[in-house]
Order: structure tokens, then C-alpha cells, then sequence
């Protein structure tokens, strides 16, 4: 069940795993994730995005940030390892259709499920410009990928070791300045930058869809840990997500829900006793 | 009502027996003997436990309280029982210690009786109805039926062990059950005893739904439902949890592409509701759902252990008046609440939870507002709960459910500080199999729609229990899961499908 077929470290913090799931590998479509839980008595169910699959094979390639107690054990996990419980396809796919220009950023991390929307609205006939930005070189993920399927692919560092030296928010602003503007934009990686983002794309008017991803328990619509202010409504990201409409999103809000634990979460990090194989892995960084 | 403790309830027990012995008992004397406390820990020292509140009946109080039955020839009693457990007949075998006896007579008709005796709502079903409640003018009264039930099921599962129900001859067929609650539970069981070959789909990595997730360890201890799904496996029924049908596989392909001969769908109501108030988003609210899953499901309250954090409160508010109510009142109160508030809008008579465990909550110093009911919740620069609004409320006539009608009190508002808000105002059905199996007849609240045998609008599809109900009762859900069981297995064995 479940067994990790391979395994790749992308960047110092950021690994790439491919984990036999057959089930979830013929049903999942672009835009969905997995709820992942590697102790079946103690552990937490944490979300992950699905970064792609392969229904032959049977399996599904997950792509984590190794940040928090659960995404550290899974980075230990090797080639053989079993993940002992995994969950989905959940969430509803993307909405995916012949818009014409798709502006896609994705910050960090959030160039991982941003992947599978790319092939999917390349697939559909849209002209496609990938903005990748990350805190510097070492950070960017999925580079060549990116490459194979965009006709345009800009690549902006903070620190300017790779690309330009920009926040991703510059580009797309460009890009939203020309005649005509996008279409669309989609815009996945950490939450303030899809606030900026959203915020970048308002004055022009470019629907723009960013992907949430905020504290889950079930996953499945069961406990509502998940709901996000969207308009004058509340929706939950694990049914009615995870892809909003980014103008409609209170992001402060959201932004306010996922700290509810922070404190909790670093006193346990500092409290539990690390085994061997997770003195390997890096520390947190704030 | 005042704690007294185990010893003192079991001394007075034996006293009380002795006398007794071997002779016939008039009704009058019957009626006269003191209805048995449940024996139950400490009401200060469970405030620091999850482990059950209640301990069960000694042997001598079982025994006493079965000679209160009068087992009347009309039984009023039985017809207050969803699934008609022949009351009178297992209370005898208990004042005659046949215990073995007592417990078959009740699994003639129930399969979960250990969990039933825990969380049925019994004033309101058999005891409402008792005979010697009715002479006494008090249904609280009535012969303590749940209780007896529970002692002789857990008396059997002590002395069982591994123990399981005979099944018959493989039959070929296949059965899928879409979740693993008290509803699926027993379709599980009913049908594998036929001799179909079944597979519970659960969509958490840990089965038993409601019972699970829900109902805390110190209400159901987790290993009571543990070992039912134990008895099903060594029955032979195949358990898949991570399944999440609608999503891992439609409702479709399990029929067209798994080759399932017939599906039981007993999903349960699982989607929280919350009001629509202002402030529902602030950090430190949450659905009953979310606070009970992770302290039960994922074991936060266990801090050294579980992965999963839980909200730390101090002064908590609960909206609702249910059993879902209690239990994260009383849960909050477990993991160090300084001050528990339950917010209801009517009075404690008109309150849905089971009078047992609002005596409970009450016991361990959770306080009520009646009355009250909030208007919205108050946070803080960083969206942090600190107060809700409430409006004050008397009560007007009758509405649609039989209870009096609350009437908001005009500029009644008031402020109560709180940190922390648990909102248990019900839930609704899930609407994923619904949504993603479109032939699937559903009604207005996304219940699914099926006729009194549990048949759906899709041939060889059956619905039980919440999903079919709203949110109802355990004991309700098996009936349903009954009924159901015999549909399917009637279709399975070739009869026509009602329609």
C-alpha cells in the first residue's frame, strides 16, 4: 500500500516523491491534492498537492516542502517506505478551457501544483506564460518542466541569483500592462503572495484563480477547519477549493486562521524528541 | 442530583438484594424499590480524564433494578424501541440471571447493544413510555432500561472473546457499504451473515464514523467500536479505509467497474452547520465537528503523543443544546477550559441532548445560559474571538417541532467574554456522492431519498441511517441499516426491487 517508488531532494528544503496510489492515480485531475498521515494512531492528516501521476504505472508524484513535524518524516521516508495512510483525489479539479492567454505564477513551493494546471491548460490550446519566482536560485523547482511546456517562461529570484531580481508581483504586472492583457491568471505559492498577486490583476481586470491551502483536519468537508471568507460567503477549501476566484478571497482573514496553532506547533517542535534519521533533516527556518 | 459514589451505590445494592432473595415480589413491592444510580467517577476528578464517566451496574444492582420491572403484558415499552428489543423478556432473564439469555433476546433485534445502553436517548424512547415511570409521575422514573442493556452486553463481551457470528455459505454476491457507522455496521454484518462476500469503503484511515470521530472516549470508550469492526473482520468483511467514494472511485464505477452487486450508502450527516453570523471566521471558532475530531479521531487531547494540535481555551463558549453540544463542553472542560459556557435558546426542557449527560456536563461545571442566543462574535485587531454578542429570549408558542418558539427580547443584547467558540448547531449530509452521481435522487437538504427498505432511486443502490435522516440517532441508523440489510439481501437472492 502506498509503497514510495522514488524519491528526489529538488532544493535544499524541497523533495519530490512518486508513491504507488492506482486508485487516486486514474481518478485525480489538475488542481486536486491528497490528504497524507504517516502514523495511523498519532499523526496529523496534512494536505499536499498532487504535482502529477501516472495511471499506468499506478502511482502519483507528490512535491513538499519539508517545514513542518509531518512533511520532515515524510522527507526521511525512503524508496520502499510505506505512507500508511493517503487520501484523494480531493477538491474540485480545475476548471480547465480554451481561455486564450494563461498567465501562471507560481511562488516557491506553489510551482509544484501549479505544474499539472500548466499541462492541462497547454492541453487545451491556451497561449501559456509561467512566472517561477523563489527566495533564490537554489529554490527553483520544476525549471526545465516548466520550460517543456510554456511559451514563455520567466524566472524571478528576490535575491537575483537566478533570473531577474523580482518579486513575481513585477512581471505579472507587465504582463497585465500589455495590449491585450491576460485572460487569465493563475496564481498558487504562499498566501501573501497570492494576495499580491490578486491585488496585481484587480485594477486590470484579469480573473485570476489561486489555489488555497489552509489547515485541514479530514479533509472530506467533515469538520470545517478549512473555511476561507470568499465574497460575502464562507466556503470550505477541502470541497468547495481549493481554487478561488483571488479578487474575492479575504486573504487577512486567512492569513489570521492559519497562524491559530503556530504557537502550539513551535512549542511541540521544541518539546518532542527528534529519532535519529530526523537529525538529518534541516531545521525550521523562520 | 447528587454524586454518590460507586462503593456506596454497590453496598446499598447488596443490602437491598438480600432481602429479597428467593421470593416472589408484589407489583407494589416492585414499585417501591429505589431506582440504581449509574455508578459514575468522581465528578471533580473526571474533569482531568477522557476515560468513561460512567462505570455500568454491579451484578446486585442490575438484579434490583430488573426486579423494578413490572413486566407488563401490553410492554409500552417496546413500541418505544426503534428496533423493538423485547424488553420485558431480556429484564426477566436478568432478575433471573440467565445472562446469556438476556443478552440473546436483545441481539435478536439489536446488533450494538453495548453501544446503544451508552448513547441511546431513552427518556425519550422505551423509558418515556415505562409503566413504572407513568405510576410515579416521573419518567426519570422509569425502569433504567439503557443501563440494564449495557450491562448484560458488556457482561457478554467480557466473557466472549474473539467469539464471532456464524456465517453462512459463500453466495458469490458482492456488497460495497459506503462508510463505516452504526448504519453500515450493521448492513456489514447482516448481509456477510447471508453469506455475501462484503467491503466497508470508509473515507478516514480509522473506521467507525460518528462513533469514531464524534462521540468522545469518555462517553463510548473507542475499544467498545473497535471491537465491533474486529468482529466483523473475522466474519470476513473486507475493510478499506482512505476510500472516499465520489472522489478515490464514483458511486458508478463501483457498480460498472468493480463489479459490486449491490451498494449500502450510510454516510452520515457529517457537514457541520454554522449560523451565518458575523465573526464565524475569527481565529478560535470552530464546528463541534473540528474540535471533537481532532480530540477524539486524532487524539489531540493526548499531547505527548498526537501530532494533531487542539485549540487551548480558557473561557469557552458552545452553541447548541444536543448531544454533539455536551460532548465539546465536556471536552473542553477535559483539556483545561477555565470556564465552559452552553449557549441555548430555549429552556433545559426543550434541550435535544440525553438528560443523562446534561446531569453530567452540569456535574462538571459546565454552565447554561438558557434563553440565549448569540448574535455575533466579537474579535480582536488580530481576529481573535473575545466576546460574543447574545439576545435574551422567552419563549412563545408551540412551533412545527412541538417545542415553544423563542422570541428574541428586543435591545436584550449583552456581551459574555470568551476566547474560544464551539459551534454544534447540527449538520447537514455530505453532498459529495450526491454531487458526483447525478442519477442519485436527493431532496431539498441533500438527504438522499429512499423508500422504507432503504432503496434508492438507482437500482441495487440502498441508503441508511443520516444520510437518509438528517441527523439522527445510533440506534435509528441500525434499525434503518435492518431494514436495508434484508432488501438487499431479498434482491440479492433474485426477488424484485420495490420502486
Amino acid at each position: 500500500m502506498n509503497q514510495i517508488l522514488a524519491r528526489e531532494q529538488l532544493s535544499e528544503q524541497v523533495y519530490r516523491i512518486r508513491v504507488a496510489a492506482p486508485l487516486i492515480a486514474e481518478a485525480r485531475r489538475p488542481g486536486q491534492f491528497v490528504i497524507v498521515q504517516l502514523d495511523t494512531n498519532f499523526g496529523e492528516r496534512i494536505p499536499l498537492t498532487i504535482a502529477d501521476a501516472n495511471p499506468n504505472e499506478g502511482s502519483i508524484t507528490l512535491i513538499f516542502q519539508a517545514v513542518g513535524h509531518t512533511t520532515q518524516r515524510l522527507a526521511a521516508l525512503e524508496v520502499g517506505d510505506s505512507i500508511e495512510n493517503l487520501l484523494g483525489p480531493l477538491g474540485q479539479p480545475t476548471h480547465i478551457e480554451r481561455v486564450g492567454h494563461v498567465v501562471a505564477v507560481g511562488g516557491g513551493i506553489g510551482a509544484a501544483p501549479l505544474y499539472p494546471i500548466v499541462e492541462a491548460m497547454k492541453a487545451a490550446g491556451n497561449r501559456l506564460t509561467v512566472i517561477v519566482g523563489a527566495r533564490t536560485a537554489d529554490l527553483v523547482i520544476l525549471e526545465d518542466e516548466m520550460r517543456a511546456v510554456a511559451d514563455e517562461l520567466i524566472i524571478c529570484t528576490d535575491d537575483g541569483s537566478r533570473g531577474e531580481k523580482a518579486l513575481v508581483t513585477e512581471p505579472l504586472k507587465r504582463l497585465c500592462e500589455a495590449d491585450p492583457p491576460p485572460d487569465l491568471a493563475v496564481a498558487i505559492g504562499p498566501p501573501v503572495m497570492m494576495k499580491f498577486c490578486a491585488e496585481t490583476t484587480r485594477p486590470f481586470g484579469v480573473h485570476t484563480v489561486v489555489s488555497l491551502n489552509t489547515i485541514m483536519v479530514d479533509g472530506t468537508g467533515m469538520c470545517g477547519g478549512c473555511r476561507v471568507t470568499v465574497g460575502s460567503d464562507t466556503k470550505f477549501v477541502c470541497v468547495d477549493g481549493p481554487e478561488f476566484d483571488g479578487h474575492l478571497v479575504d486573504f487577512d482573514n486567512m492569513l489570521k486562521r492559519l497562524g491559530a496553532y503556530r504557537k502550539q506547533e513551535q512549542q511541540a517542535q521544541e518539546q518532542r524528541p527528534r529519532t535519529k534519521e530526523q537529525c538529518r533533516i534541516p531545521e525550521v527556518r523562520s | 442530583m447528587s454524586y454518590v459514589a460507586r462503593e456506596t451505590l454497590a453496598r446499598q445494592a447488596d443490602e437491598i438484594l438480600t432481602t429479597l432473595e428467593n421470593r416472589e415480589l408484589s407489583k407494589k413491592e416492585r414499585m417501591a424499590l429505589p431506582q440504581q444510580e449509574m455508578p459514575a467517577q468522581d465528578p471533580v476528578a473526571r474533569r482531568e480524564t477522557m476515560s468513561e464517566v460512567t462505570f455500568g451496574y454491579t451484578e446486585a444492582q442490575a438484579r434490583v433494578e430488573a426486579m423494578r420491572c413490572l413486566q407488563c403484558k401490553n410492554a409500552p415499552c417496546i413500541e418505544g424501541c426503534p428496533v423493538r428489543i423485547d424488553i420485558p423478556g431480556f429484564i426477566k432473564a436478568i432478575e433471573d440471571r440467565r445472562y446469556d439469555h438476556s443478552i440473546e433476546i436483545i441481539r435478536r433485534t439489536s446488533l450494538l447493544p453495548s453501544i446503544c445502553g451508552r448513547v441511546c436517548p431513552q427518556e425519550n424512547q422505551c423509558q418515556e413510555r415505562c409503566t413504572v415511570g407513568k405510576a410515579l409521575k416521573d419518567p426519570f422514573q422509569s425502569v433504567s432500561i439503557g443501563r440494564l442493556e449495557r450491562y448484560v452486553a458488556d457482561r457478554a463481551r467480557e466473557e466472549a472473546e474473539g467469539g464471532s457470528p456464524e456465517v453462512n455459505a459463500e453466495t458469490g454476491k458482492r456488497v460495497a457499504v459506503i462508510g463505516s457507522g452504526p448504519a453500515s455496521i450493521t448492513v456489514a454484518a447482516d448481509l456477510r451473515r447471508e453469506g455475501h462476500a462484503v467491503t466497508i469503503l470508509e473515507a478516514f484511515h480509522r473506521p467507525g464514523g460518528v462513533m469514531i470521530y464524534g462521540i468522545p472516549e469518555f462517553r463510548l470508550p473507542k475499544s467498545i467500536v473497535d471491537e465491533e469492526i474486529e468482529t466483523l473482520k473475522r466474519m470476513g468483511v473486507e475493510v478499506k479505509t482512505n476510500f472516499l467514494v465520489g472522489r478515490t472511485r464514483t458511486l458508478q464505477d463501483l457498480l460498472d467497474k468493480d463489479g459490486y452487486d449491490a451498494i449500502f450508502i450510510g454516510t452520515g450527516a457529517g457537514l457541520p452547520k454554522f449560523l451565518g453570523i458575523d465573526g464565524e471566521n475569527l481565529v478560535g471558532v470552530f464546528s463541534a465537528n473540528e474540535y471533537l475530531t481532532r480530540s477524539n479521531m486524532m487524539k489531540a487531547y493526548d499531547r505527548e503523543r498526537a501530532d494533531t494540535p487542539i485549540f487551548q481555551p480558557k473561557v469557552v463558549a458552545v452553541f447548541g443544546g444536543g448531544n454533539v453540544a455536551m460532548d465539546a463542553a465536556r471536552t473542553a472542560v477535559r483539556l483545561g477550559a477555565e470556564s465552559v459556557n452552553v449557549i441555548y435558546r430555549r429552556t433545559r426542557t426543550e434541550m435535544p441532548a440525553r438528560a443523562e449527560e446534561v446531569d453530567h456536563a452540569e456535574e462538571e461545571g459546565v454552565i447554561f445560559h438558557f434563553l440565549t442566543s448569540p448574535k455575533r462574535i466579537l474579535g480582536d485587531d488580530d481576529d481573535r474571538v473575545v466576546g460574543i454578542e447574545c439576545l435574551s429570549y422567552e419563549l412563545g408558542e408551540p412551533d412545527d417541532s412541538g417545542r415553544r418558539r423563542p422570541i428574541a427580547i428586543p435591545g436584550s443584547e449583552h456581551v459574555i467574554p470568551v476566547d474560544t467558540v464551539l459551534v454544534s448547531i447540527g449538520n447537514d449530509s455530505n453532498p459529495l456522492i450526491t454531487q458526483t452521481t447525478p442519477q442519485l435522487e436527493a431532496n431539498k437538504w441533500g438527504n438522499i431519498v429512499a423508500d422504507e427498505n432503504g432503496k434508492t432511486s438507482m437500482d441495487r443502490v440502498y441508503a441508511g441511517g443520516d444520510i437518509v435522516l438528517g441527523a439522527a440517532t445510533v440506534i435509528l441508523a441500525m434499525g434503518e441499516g435492518r431494514k436495508a440489510a434484508a432488501a438487499i439481501n431479498r434482491m440479492l437472492r433474485g426477488e424484485p426491487e420495490s420502486t
